[in-house]
């Protein structure tokens, strides 16, 4: 939680607002989503501390905090009923924690609705795709960018005003075949999004979420239900897009895979943190082998 | 050789078939033919006929613009409003207390404040406009049923209100106003269309539709209002495809998928649906000032909860979430579940003599056990108006088992400010092939915007799987050249061609 990180928040919402415009650029693939965030690897993206969650009597999550680094791929797992989920709710606004602090970016935002959570920067996948089934793909991309003068009533009904949402909506359909090209889901564009397989929901909810222009992706079990191939290219999109400089905080069961890909692990269980660390050190602690692992590994 | 001009021909009616004024045109053509047919079996002369028609159009284009305002609400945004009636009734009853003298011409009469027509009606509609934001602030917390409840309660409350005795006649600020209660508001401001009918045009006017139709000055003026109507419902129609193809209408469509998604992309949903409804309140209000404000007055028992109940059968009719379909649904309802139904007896009195009916139903039932079914058809016919209802249920649970979506529900209206299938660029270098790019890619992008236009044509809006693949095939095939040479020809290219398009969302 470093108080620097706000300095370096403002000149990237300048930037941010600059690359709108960049897709007259070649859509080569890395530049197709366009980074947004100067490299600031190593400084902590998201610090959550104490957080506590009370449904009734239960408590889903109790006193869980971690940090996520900036940059970083950082895996969240734990056994079913952990409070990985809730704890993701907590951190983009759709639960009020009961207590604790979330700060992204060093700026607190805790408790704040789920829609200032994504003007943060800051957006999440559901673990069941929530695609608008009944708009096309192009329709579902779209909805999320920032700023667009349209979604003001009256911009969209006078015509004068109208000749601008038209020439800002060319700039956003730009930006969507970029990202649709880049999750080369092309073929689909016209499709409604209900009509789509379950893997293709995966790819479009990530697409969406990235057309918000975020600095920071929750992606709640991104990889259930994916067939290994398409495993394999969601993974590849998300090296590449980290290494475009967005931070990924994933939940995930599949241990290879978290072992394989990500820099850190916390391990949750019983809605507290039990332990943390880089892949190897998590799987040898004894309490994580006993909580999650089943003892065998 | 036949077969061909005939496939032809055939194609280009489908074609034409897709333009939404053409759908609305031919639909209400037919229901006008069908009544003017109406008119010469019950041996109607010329201006009886046109006087039908003409009372068609007025139910049309009112029941239009409350269906359109519904549209707003349901089929785009997913709010479950059943207190349309309730919005209307606000709408007339704060026009006409603006509008009425302030000065009560009998004892049988309310006090109003004497206020000019036009700022009346703008009251009424903010009015109702103000009723909805105050319904809207608490109720959008709730989920959608709990949500129409409310809606339906507030309509209820607002036609109880009217008719309750404590509002009756009230001061208010030191001014004597009334809503009548039970016994309603008589009219006693002049004819608001006297603006138009004092026009010295419209004298013409009247001896135009004199010498066509044989009308009289009452009748003519009827007419003008008419048109009037359909007019307002032109402009209407105008504002809600407007506020629908656009990012504006976007977040609405997404809010009615899902909400919370929608808030995790950065939507303030709850801003949306407030404005959304306030403005489909407002309408509605507006739909009730023009339904009634010339009539010779009006009570509360106009604006029991079935005129909502109208509203969204004639919805449901035309599919939730077309403005297009509301209109024809609006259309059909009118022309075969509201008028039809008498029309059709009056028709069969017309052909067939039917004879005297039964006074009672066991009466009507009692002789079918000697196997006479004579008098229970003779009682059915006479009691023809109230099967009415029993005809609305029928026609609502075929519908809903035939074709849930309406007749244009099924229909993609993208909700985008522009058309969105061709990459902007890609499309831009195919209007300025002569440009940067050389010729042969030139030729290349024209044709794969045409090939989209066909496929559009087809499929109406759907999706057609082959010429949606060839499209992108030729388009990736072509991108890495425009991108890179086109970049900066692009942006006048694409302004002409959207100035088209955008023209053909807006024709009525």
């Amino acid at each position: 939680m470093s108080d620097t990180s706000t300095d370096i928040q403002s000149t990237e919402t300048g930037t941010a607002a600059d690359t709108a415009g960049t897709s007259s650029d070649a859509p080569t693939d890395a530049d197709a989503v366009a980074p947004s965030t100067a490299d600031r690897t190593g400084e902590i993206e998201l610090a959550v501390d104490g957080l506590v969650k009370r449904f009734g009597g239960i408590t889903a999550v109790d006193g869980a905090s971690f940090e996520v680094e900036a940059g970083s791929i950082t895996g969240l797992i734990g056994p079913n009923g952990a409070g990985k989920s809730t704890t993701f709710h907590c951190i983009t606004g759709i639960h009020q924690p009961d207590a604790g602090t979330v700060a992204f970016q060093g700026q607190d935002i805790t408790g704040i609705a789920p829609y200032q959570c994504a003007d943060y920067g800051l957006v999440r996948t559901f673990q069941i795709a929530r695609e608008m089934a009944n708009m096309t793909v192009l329709e579902n991309l779209m909805l999320p960018a920032k700023h667009q003068q349209g979604e003001a009533l009256w911009r969209s009904v006078m015509p004068l005003a109208r000749r601008e949402v038209e020439e800002q909506e060319r700039e956003l359909l730009e930006r969507v075949w970029d990202t649709l090209e880049f999750f080369e889901i092309e073929h689909i564009a016209e499709e409604k999004a209900g009509t789509l397989s379950g893997g293709q929901r995966k790819l479009l909810e990530m697409a969406r979420a990235l057309m918000t222009e975020p600095e920071m992706l929750l992606l709640d079990e991104p990889f259930a239900g994916v067939n290994p191939t398409l495993e394999q290219k969601l993974l590849e999109h998300i090296h590449e897009l980290r290494a475009d400089g967005y931070t990924f905080l994933i939940v995930e069961h599949d241990m290879d895979l978290i072992m394989e890909h990500c820099e850190h692990v916390i391990v949750m269980h019983q809605g507290s943190v039990l332990a943390e660390g880089v892949p190897g050190q998590v799987t040898s602690n004894e309490q994580v082998i006993e909580a999650y692992l089943g003892g065998e590994v | 050789m036949s077969s061909t001009v005939n496939a032809d021909r055939r194609t280009q009616l489908e074609s034409l078939w897709e333009h939404d004024a053409i759908k609305i045109i031919a639909v209400i053509s037919a229901i006008y033919i069908v009544y003017a047919l109406i008119g010469l079996i019950l041996g109607y002369s010329l201006d009886g006929i046109v006087n039908t028609l003409r009372r068609m159009t007025y139910l049309i284009a009112v029941y239009g613009m409350v269906t359109l305002a519904l549209n707003l609400h349901w089929g785009y945004t997913g709010l479950f409003n059943i207190g349309v009636a309730g919005f209307m009734a606000i709408g007339l009853y704060v026009t006409m207390i603006l509008a009425k003298p302030a000065d009560p011409g009998g004892a049988a009469q309310y006090a109003g404040l004497g206020l000019p027509m036009p700022i009346a009606i703008i009251g009424g509609v903010v009015a109702a406009g103000l009723a909805g934001l105050v319904v809207a602030l608490p109720a959008l917390r709730l989920r959608a049923d709990y949500f129409a409840i409310t809606t339906i309660a507030f309509a209820e409350i607002v036609r109880l209100g009217v008719t309750s005795d404590a509002l009756q006649q009230f001061t208010i600020l030191g001014a004597e106003l009334g809503t009548g209660g039970g016994r309603g508001l008589i009219r006693n401001y002049d004819d608001p269309m006297n603006v138009i009918f004092q026009l010295e045009i419209f004298s013409s006017f009247v001896d135009l539709t004199n010498s066509l139709f044989g009308f009289g000055p009452t009748q003519a003026r009827a007419l003008a209002y008419s048109i009037v109507l359909v007019i307002v419902l032109a402009g209407i129609y105008w504002l809600i495809q407007r506020t629908s193809r656009s990012p504006f209408g976007r977040v609405l469509k997404a809010i009615r998928e899902d909400e919370e998604a929608a808030q995790s992309l950065g939507k303030d949903t709850n801003m949306f649906k407030i404005k959304v409804f306030v403005l489909g309140c407002a309408l509605m209000g507006l739909a009730g000032i023009l339904w009634r404000f010339r009539r010779t007055g009006v009570t509360p028992e106009a604006f029991r909860p079935h005129v909502t109940f109208y509203i969204w059968i004639a919805l449901i009719i035309g599919g939730a979430g077309s403005n297009t379909g509301s209109i024809l649904g609006s259309g059909l309802f009118v022309a075969v579940l509201f008028e039809g139904p008498q029309y059709l007896r009056r028709v069969i009195d017309q052909l067939v003599a039917i004879g005297d009916a039964p006074n009672t139903f066991a009466g009507a039932v009692a002789p079918l056990l000697s196997a006479n079914p004579v008098p229970l058809v003779r009682y059915t016919f006479a009691e023809f108006l109230t099967l009415q209802f029993v005809i609305m249920g029928v026609a609502l649970i075929l519908l809903m088992q035939r074709r849930p979506d309406g007749l244009l529900g099924h229909r993609e209206e993208t909700a985008a400010a522009i058309p969105l299938g061709v990459r902007p660029s890609a499309a831009g270098g195919g209007s300025g092939g002569g440009g940067g790019s050389g010729s042969g890619g030139g030729f290349t992008h024209g044709q794969t915007r045409d090939q989209h236009d066909d496929s559009d044509q087809r499929t109406d809006g759907g999706i057609d799987a082959d010429a949606a693949d060839a499209q992108t095939d030729s388009l990736q095939s072509d991108i890495s050249d425009s991108s890179d040479t086109n970049g900066t020809s692009k942006t006048s290219d694409t302004t002409a061609q959207s100035d088209d398009s955008a023209t053909d969302g807006e024709t009525l």
